[in-house]
């Protein structure tokens, strides 16, 4: 029977999700349609949008569905971005009657272009951000991180200006579990009219998170890292903000088009309210089983060294990340495997191919150092005894994976 | 498995005979190409995805090993640190030698495997004393023993070849398509994986330049120009821009390469005919032969595909190396090699693999040919 210690990348659905999904499935309607049973499914999307919104602080319009985190945070830095420099850019530039084409790149320096971002964001954002630079004439001004992951606020603070198109940071960075400052973020922004992005798509159900209370301008959520279905997941933006849209069409919701997705709606609106509401309790449950993890796995294996913030309060409740000098992450990753033991690398992967993390050479990582990665994230499922059977586990697998060495 | 037919059916045929499989692709590049940005040929992102559909359809578990460090050091630079010095080396045998049966099989080693097993074409017999010998496949046409001459016997025995007894490659395809794999229709891989495109010469001139250059007769008269001594291999007769008709008439082919002074040395047929191979990088497939130092018969094989030759071979004292730093090395052998007949078509770099029947007994590096015309200007 496998143990599975990778909730980060997915987490089981829970029985109340998948009732709700199933339930909704079997509702015919378009959202969209006028007549009743297009009524009947719509309420079904708004109830959900209400719940999710009440459990992250913020109001049901300010919520869009959307196909998954990683189209939410596309929609939330393209569409700051291209709404902020281009907004800038018309202003000043109508007379010129180059707007239409401020767009398109060959403008040689859009006003408002420059985007910050820290170095440790996920390659959602990065990839983004690139292909801004690539294509939009946006300008990556990359924010350092310290030796535990955490934003250089100084350094944001020196860099920030009105001139700046928005800022963007993961809330709690999903390999090492550090948790960004962001009130401190948005504070520092906001004194200069810049909107701040947080991808929340690994800290939503692990840390409380009050949308309107944070100053954000925009949010990204996604269901199934807390039980829901993947393929459904959100974006939350002020009301006071606007973006511009990646998808155009029947204008069903504030920035997407596309028929909506009811069941899915309702299924992240029954594990959104639950999680919500759980939050301090399943943090804490989540912090007692991480720190018995990460004791024993100090007490196995002596030189593993925990990344990220070693403080409880400084980390994402249900990680644990480590290094082991000497090993391939890899190799240790197939030799729990083999064992029954669900672990992950934590980085990206290309085909497979792992890669030494760019957040851990971020922090300062050497790539050898960065290779012997291995992140082990426990869920609502996880017990204290599948944490100790992974600790006996631990150490045989490691010393075969230093045997083997670096590739 | 490289997302190919053969590996495909070569793990589940191991998994048939009741072997603990896992199965491994091999990353040898850091960004593999995919059919996205119109790479094609082998070790794509999609060669990736079959090889797993593969694994997942066989039910065994699929990881990628990333070797690509190592490939670039040991076979890519390799390849054309080798061209550069005028040789024409056979990059997968090097991938073989220092891939797939070192760094692969270490790794599988340590990591508590007993074996690697792979698609390709050739067998493996035990004699009676226990001692492993590498053999020709029973698909003669696909045979690949000539790609494996270069392992040892620690490597055979953690070596495994489930292709090796089919009669032919149509059976194979024919298994794939049996087991549902969705693989089972692609087309087999030629080119070199790292040149995807398959234009070597082009590759190379990337890599290492291409000048303008001389190109001489054996007795230095120059006879045209070239656009790059690496785009040319000793034999080939296409390209050669010397102008014709020749002064007897006949084509030109190439004799020689001389990177140094990117000249190109041609000449008629007659004068690519070689009278003996030798190397000092040389290794045994098994046990080596009883008394290596007098002269034995056997076949050697000097290309994939080509034709054995009778020949003789034996080990002799090596002749000191002009370039040796290291004056205090041991004395090393040099593996000579005398077909009976003269042998063309060959340079050094190549590979000759001598065979003994269908065994393959052994290989070297071709670092040293006499010619077969006592007087080559005057042939």
């Amino acid at each position: 029977m496998a143990i599975y210690l990778d909730h980060a990348a997915t987490t089981p659905m829970t029985p109340a999700a998948i009732a709700a999904y199933t339930a909704a499935l079997t509702v015919v309607g378009n959202p969209a349609s006028i007549h009743s049973q297009g009524q009947n499914a719509k309420r079904i999307l708004e109830e959900a949008r209400e719940q999710l919104a009440g459990s992250v602080g913020a109001d049901a319009v300010e919520v869009t569905f959307t196909s998954g985190g990683t189209e939410a945070i596309n929609l939330a830095i393209k569409g700051l971005y291209w709404n902020r420099a281009s907004n800038r850019s018309t202003e000043t530039a109508v007379g010129a009657g180059v707007g239409a084409t401020a767009r398109n790149g060959r403008r040689p320096q859009l006003p408002r272009a420059r985007i910050l971002a820290t170095r440790a964001e996920h390659h959602a954002t990065i990839d983004s951000l690139e292909w801004l630079e690539a294509h939009e004439g946006a300008v990556i001004d990359w924010i350092p991180v310290d030796a535990l992951g955490r934003i250089d606020i100084e350094y944001l603070a020196a860099a920030l200006s009105d001139e700046v198109a928005l800022v963007t940071t993961l809330w709690a960075n999903n390999e090492v579990g550090t948790i960004q400052p962001i009130s401190e973020i948005v504070a520092l922004a906001s004194a200069h009219g810049v909107p701040v992005h947080a991808d929340a798509v690994s800290t939503f159900g692990y840390l409380p998170i009050d949308f309107h209370a944070s100053g954000l301008a925009a949010l990204s959520l996604s269901a199934h890292k807390i039980g829901g279905p993947v393929g459904v997941g959100a974006i939350v933006v002020s009301r006071l903000s606007t973006l511009e849209p990646l998808a155009h069409g029947g204008n069903q919701q504030r920035f997407r088009s596309g028929t909506q997705d009811a069941a899915g709606a309702s299924a992240f609106g029954v594990v959104a309210a639950r999680a919500s509401h759980d939050v301090a309790d399943h943090a804490a449950r989540l912090g007692a089983l991480r720190d018995r993890l990460v004791t024993g796995v100090v007490a196995a294996v002596p030189s593993a060294v925990l990344r990220g913030d070693s403080e409880p309060g400084g980390r994402l409740p249900g990680n644990a990340h480590f290094t082991f000098a000497g090993c391939e992450g890899d190799s240790l990753l197939f030799l729990l495997d083999a064992v029954g033991f669900s672990v992950s690398t934590g980085s990206a992967c290309q085909a497979g191919v792992p890669e030494a993390s760019h957040v851990l050479l971020a922090m300062g990582l050497s790539e050898p150092d960065a290779r012997g990665a291995i992140r082990m994230t426990l869920g609502h499922s996880t017990t204290e005894a599948e944490v100790d059977a992974f600790l006996a586990a631990l150490p045989a697998a490691v010393d075969r994976a230093r045997a083997a060495g670096l590739a | 498995m490289s997302g190919g037919v053969d590996s495909a059916v070569a793990a589940a045929r191991a998994v048939d005979a009741g072997h603990d499989v896992v199965a491994v692709h091999l990353a040898l590049s850091r960004n593999p190409g995919t059919l996205r940005t119109g790479a094609r040929g082998c070790c794509t992102i999609e060669d990736s995805m079959d090889a797993q559909r593969a694994a997942n359809i066989i039910g065994i578990p699929y990881y990628v090993w990333d070797f690509s460090e190592r490939f670039q050091a040991e076979v890519v630079d390799d390849f054309i640190a080798e061209y550069s010095a005028g040789r024409t080396p056979n990059p997968c045998m090097r991938c073989n030698e220092r891939i797939k049966f070192t760094a692969l099989l270490e790794k599988a080693l340590a990591l508590g495997f007993d074996a690697v097993a792979t698609g390709h074409y050739a067998t493996i017999v035990t004699d009676a004393d226990g001692n492993r010998e590498l053999h020709r496949a029973a698909a003669w046409a696909k045979d690949q023993s000539y790609v494996l001459g270069v392992l040892t016997t620690e490597q055979l025995a953690h070596a495994m070849f489930p292709l090796g007894t089919t009669p032919s490659k149509a059976e194979v395809r024919a298994e794939a398509a049996a087991r549902g794999f969705s693989l089972a229709a692609k087309p087999d891989s030629h080119d070199i994986c790292f040149i995807p495109d398959g234009d070597t010469r082009g590759w190379l001139a990337d890599k290492v330049g291409a000048e303008r250059g001389d190109i001489l007769d054996r007795s230095g008269a120059v006879l045209g120009r070239h656009e790059g001594a690496l785009a040319f291999t000793v034999g080939q007769r296409k390209g050669i821009n010397v102008g014709y008709p020749t002064d007897d008439g006949k084509p030109r082919f190439v004799l020689e390469i001389r990177p140094k002074s990117n000249e190109v040395v041609v000449g008629p047929r007659e004068a690519l005919a070689l009278a003996e191979l030798a190397g000092t990088s040389f290794s045994w497939a098994g046990l080596p032969p009883e008394d290596a130092r007098t002269p034995f018969d056997c076949h050697v094989q000097v290309r994939a595909h080509s034709e054995p030759v009778p020949a003789l071979a034996w080990l002799v004292a090596a002749p000191l190396d002009p370039d040796a730093v290291d004056c205090d090395a041991p004395s090393r052998e040099e593996l000579v090699i005398v077909p009976n007949e003269p042998i063309t078509g060959v340079s050094t770099g190549q590979t000759a693999v001598l065979y003994i029947g269908t065994r393959v007994l052994g290989q070297c590096t071709i670092d040293r040919t006499v010619s077969a015309v006592a007087d080559p200007v005057s042939a």
